[in-house]
């Protein structure tokens, strides 16, 4: 197409630029697949873990093995490569795990699109291959899922097996039955709620990773007042959000104007007065422990302790929500009608030591909704990691409890996905089918990367799963082993997947992809300036 | 450049610093203008059509904006030449009055100028060009008003209006969603239209949109969405048969416009302003409570205080309400929006049939489902997707849509689409050309083969071959006398657009081709630009 030359320099704003047609195309293939080579070595039980060092001046150094996490800290510059890291956050947000293989998924779609368009195949083909395959695809998980919500045995059988599939690619791998135990004993406490918010988790370093340890009850990182009883039974809690230290007048535009030092003083004493009124009307509410969220001054503490109650102060907005959650007591501002107000209750509270801190532990609380996952390791890096890993499990947990569906793991479910797309290409007529057996390469390369990332022949393992899926597709088992290096049963080694990740994973890989291929022209506007840059 | 010279031979200069000034005069002035705007509408050319691709455009921040609709695509270009800018508007004004075919009505624009560029070079003066392009547009427009065709519907039948927003949806990347999506936007338009006076307030319908879900997820609710929630976390999430008062005043102690000082010089005062300010708020619930109101939506912010009288007395809230929200529910629920506590009374209440919080994924994303309000004209489209890109191309596929069916509903008239209108009414101006006398005759010619750059753009971007495929159907169209054949785009196998129900608004045809045809002559009207040079 004969573009005039100066194109770009005589409609556009300096600076900008544009690419068209086939060079459009190949920059964001080329941008997508070096996004997901990125990420492509994390996937799996032996995947690699990447240090990821940021630019501001601390050079805070994390390391990782969660695509989301990685994809959010690399700043990409290539459009396309944005599409791929948004959608993994996506995945993040929406089911929590199975950020890496939505990537990875996309990749190789882009990948095998690349091979078809060379070609000379329209992408406008390829793309209603892919939508037909997709669909096919669907319709098969659809079918190899498993349904255990009746049988709460088994049911609790696949969230343990879950969790231990998720963690066994993360950095607590080594203690994965502990953490598997850990993370579905806090999910099933949350009674079928997906709100995480209700499980805390606190970060200690010092002794090892097994030493982490899930509380029935809650803890809260703070210390109790001086003189204040350091230990309750059968606590009384008042949740508050209010000032406890002087008292603000609200009317706009009100200040003191005195002629005289004993009204400077008359007024202190009305001002100590008002607080003393506020603290008796707290107490009055036959409380032993009273927990705010804002600071508590000297002197309304002491009355509490005058009183014998139990006062935290300064406790965030997360900790009073979440322990409003557990001791079922109400988020109070005013004091003037004790009957009315929810009070929260727990057994005991207590003062105890995680390694060298002072914490503040509630247990045996009336709701019990919430819990407290204690971390332990060797060193902030290792816990960071092992909180994202944690989080991962607990997002998938929260999910599948909502949708109890599951699939086998370990390139399983792409294989059986991988059949029923080659099935659907040998009956399509037309270019189309094309794109569909690409589909279906690209479903294979999971479990190939799989196999590459823990050292193993991955074409001989990949033909012998594809052989087994094909002669018996209602039953197989068929996935990867990377214990032993071969091929395994899925069902015997425990390895599954909540269906949702991977329902969610095909769809906006997909997505992807086709909006990546739709794409044949690439605008981009002058950079902004920016001051001191 | 311009000099002028007096009586005595001495230059002078008539344009302020004019050696810092370029300015192309004449013929080249023209040329240089078709060339800018061609190269404007060939970025679309490709966008056109079912088969049409869509464009990666990246801000000046490296946001990034996927899209298909023309109007999108030339907005975020950040076009320059003064002459591209006249094209941006053309597509915007589309876009503002018919709301669909934004990309057509550039490329037809393109068209007509590449056309006239070869009038130009035989030496026909641009200004009878413009004039043979005026009439051979009127006669077009008539042909359109020939051909188009009327269809009844009301609430029950409106089968061709979901057949019409899925013509304009299939070109989008929604496509494979365009039945279910098309029927959506008829359901939304229909509840808020006016069928009486034949209007639709498009205000009525909200577009929303979350991440994460699926296409399929997006849902029409009849009612509002908020994306707020409850004002403390304790408050119930599931509210039935609520009264609703809607206030534009914080729940604050109030602050006088005057400038004013309280002094306080003695303990008395202290205390009284102390007792003062609480019963402020006592008051603000109370009155709220009195009112029977069972949900209090507030523009502004609430004390922590205010926020636990609320809570305490049973009254749900939700704080920090944007103000078209609120004139949306107002408008929804019926209630008065009120802007003094004073004023509150059961009358000014709006009614809800429920109100449920509602959450998504991981995240800790809240949102407020508003349904069964008594006036069920203010529905909300919620539309989910893989990301964040999807969702706003889906907003956009689905605003053409829903305006192209408040189209219908003012106009019933439709036309043919894949083409087929933009080659009846080549027909039809290249037989009245024969009958013209003068050169006005060469430009109503050129009007009718810049009419089929549609059709030739459509085969193209479908992977046809363009010329065959165009010629045949033109054949055809005359032979047959057939006016409803078009492109067969979608490899159907036939070609009448009656039997693949490829339908496009007649006004929405008609003005791509008014629009078209005006702006084409305000370019070749210039002979002129002036512009100042750039600072180096």
């Amino acid at each position: 197409m004969a573009i005039p030359s100066n194109f770009t320099q005589s409609v556009l704003h300096q600076g900008a630029s544009e690419e068209k047609g086939e060079n459009a195309r190949l920059a964001s293939f080329v941008g997508a697949m070096a996004i997901a080579d990125l990420v492509k070595s994390t996937l799996g039980p032996k995947g690699m873990d990447k240090i990821l060092q940021s630019l501001s001046r601390g050079r805070e150094v994390t390391v990782t093995n969660d695509g989301a996490t990685i994809l959010k800290s690399v700043y990409v510059e290539n459009p396309a490569a944005k599409v791929l890291v948004d959608i993994s956050k996506t995945q993040d947000d929406e089911v929590g795990d199975g950020t890496t293989s939505v990537v990875v998924l996309a990749g190789e779609l882009l990948r095998e699109a690349e091979q078809l368009v060379n070609q000379k195949i329209h992408p406008m083909v390829i793309i209603a291959g892919y939508r037909e395959a997709a669909e096919a695809s669907r319709a098969r998980l659809l079918e190899i899922a498993r349904d255990n919500k009746d049988d709460a045995a088994k049911f609790r059988e696949d969230l343990l097996n879950i969790a231990r599939t998720t963690l066994s690619s993360k950095i607590l791998t080594q203690e994965k039955n502990h953490f598997a135990e850990l993370a579905v004993d806090a999910v099933l406490r949350l009674k079928g709620s997906t709100n995480l918010d209700a499980i805390q988790i606190i970060k200690k370093p010092g002794g090892t990773i097994k030493d982490s340890f899930l509380d029935e009850g809650f803890i809260l990182d703070k210390k109790i007042g001086v003189g204040q009883p350091k230990c309750i039974e059968n606590a009384k809690i008042l949740v508050a959000n209010t000032a406890m230290d002087t008292d603000k007048v609200k009317i706009y535009g009100a200040r003191v104007r005195v002629d005289s030092m004993t009204k400077v003083a008359d007024i202190e004493a009305a001002e100590k007065e008002k607080m003393r009124e506020k603290c008796e009307k707290i107490v009055a509410h036959g409380i032993n422990c009273f927990v705010n969220r804002q600071l508590i001054y000297n002197f309304p503490e002491q009355l509490f302790a005058d009183a014998g109650v139990m006062a935290i102060e300064h406790a965030d907005f997360d900790g009073i929500e979440r322990l409003a959650l557990v001791t079922g007591g109400e988020i109070t501002s005013t004091f003037d009608d004790p009957a009315n107000v929810k009070l929260g209750q727990c057994a005991v509270i207590e003062e105890m030591m995680i390694g060298e801190d002072r914490m503040i532990h509630f247990s045996g609380c009336a709701l019990n909704e919430a819990c407290t996952i204690v971390l332990r390791g060797a060193s902030h890096h290792v816990l960071d990691e092992a909180e994202r890993s944690l989080h991962d499990a607990l997002c998938v947990l929260s999910q599948t409890v909502q949708d109890s569906r599951v699939i086998y793991g370990g390139g399983w479910a792409e294989m059986q996905m991988a059949r029923v797309v080659d099935e659907l290409g040998a009956r399509t007529p037309g270019k189309k089918s094309l794109a569909m057996q690409a589909f279906a390469r690209a479903l294979r390369q999971i479990p190939t990367i799989i196999c590459d990332n823990a050292g193993l022949d991955s074409a001989e393992i990949v033909s012998q799963m594809r052989a087994a899926h094909a002669a018996d597709p209602a039953s197989a088992t068929a996935g990867v082993d990377v214990v032993t290096g071969g091929v395994g049963d899925m069902q015997q080694l425990g390895i599954f997947e909540a269906f949702k990740v991977k329902h969610a994973a095909l769809l906006s890989a997909t997505e992807a992809a086709e909006m990546i291929l739709r794409v044949d022209d690439i605008i981009r506007a002058a950079p902004r300036q920016r001051e001191g840059m | 450049m311009s000099l002028a010279f007096d009586e005595f031979g001495r230059p002078f200069i008539i344009i302020r610093e004019q050696e810092r000034k370029s300015r192309v005069k004449g013929i080249e002035a023209v040329k240089s203008n078709i060339q800018a705007a061609k190269a404007v509408s060939r970025v679309l050319r490709t966008s056109l059509g079912p088969k049409g691709m869509d464009k990666l455009l990246q801000g000046p921040d490296g946001d990034i904006v996927i899209t298909n609709d023309g109007a999108t695509i030339l907005e975020q270009m950040e076009v320059e030449n003064q002459i591209g800018k006249l094209l941006v508007e053309l597509s915007k004004s589309q876009d503002h009055e018919i709301g669909d075919g934004t990309t057509g009505v550039t490329v037809m624009a393109g068209a007509l100028l590449e056309q006239a560029e070869g009038l130009l070079d035989r030496g026909i003066h641009p200004l009878r060009i413009a004039e043979g392009y005026e009439m051979a547009c009127k006669v077009a427009l008539q042909r359109l008003d020939d051909i188009a065709s009327e269809f009844e519907f009301g609430a029950e039948r409106h089968e061709e209006l979901i057949k019409t927003c899925m013509t304009t949806l299939s070109s989008k990347i929604v496509g494979r969603h365009k039945r279910q999506l098309a029927e959506m936007c008829v359901k939304a338009v229909l509840s808020v239209a006016d069928l009486e006076r034949r209007d639709v307030n498009l205000d009525l319908i909200k577009l929303d949109g979350k991440v994460g879900g699926r296409l399929e997820d997006t849902a029409l609710v009849n009612g509002i969405v908020l994306d707020k929630d409850m004002s403390h976390p304790q408050m119930p999430k599931q509210l039935n048969d609520v009264k609703i008062a809607i206030l534009t005043c914080p729940f604050e102690p109030p602050k006088p416009k005057t400038k004013h000082k309280v002094d306080i010089s003695d303990v008395e005062q202290f205390e009284a302003l102390r007792q003062q300010e609480q019963q402020y708020f006592r008051d603000m619930v109370q009155q709220c409570k009195d009112s029977g109101a069972t949900l209090v939506i507030c523009q502004w912010g609430f004390d922590d205080e205010a926020n636990h009288l609320l809570m305490h007395n049973n009254l749900p809230a939700v704080r920090w309400v944007g103000g078209v929200e609120l004139e949306l529910l107002a408008l929804a629920t019926g209630a008065r929006i009120v802007p003094r506590f004073q004023e509150l009374n059961a009358s000014k209440l709006g009614y809800a049939k429920s109100v449920k919080e509602i959450s998504f994924g991981t995240t800790r994303d809240r949102m407020l489902v508003i349904e069964g309000t008594p006036n069920s004209r203010a529905v909300t489209i919620f539309v989910r997707g893989g990301n964040k890109m999807m969702i706003e191309e889906t907003k956009r596929s689905l605003h053409d849509a829903l305006c192209v069916a408040r189209n219908l509903v003012r106009d019933r008239r439709i036309v043919y689409g894949g083409g087929a209108a933009e080659m009846a009414c080549s027909l039809a101006v290249e037989a009245a050309a024969d009958k013209v006398p003068g050169v006005e005759q060469y430009a109503m010619r050129a009007f009718a083969d810049a009419l089929d750059v549609v059709p030739l753009s459509l085969a193209e971007n479908s992977g046809l071959p363009p010329i065959e495929s165009l010629t045949e159907v033109k054949t055809r169209q005359m032979q047959e006398g057939n006016p409803y054949l078009g492109v067969d785009c979608n490899d159907v196998g036939t070609c009448d657009m009656r039997e693949q129900n490829v339908f496009e608004t007649l006004i929405g045809k008609k003005q791509q081709l008014m629009l078209a045809t005006q702006v084409c002559k305000m370019i070749l009207k210039i002979d002129d630009v002036i512009k100042p040079s750039e600072y180096d």
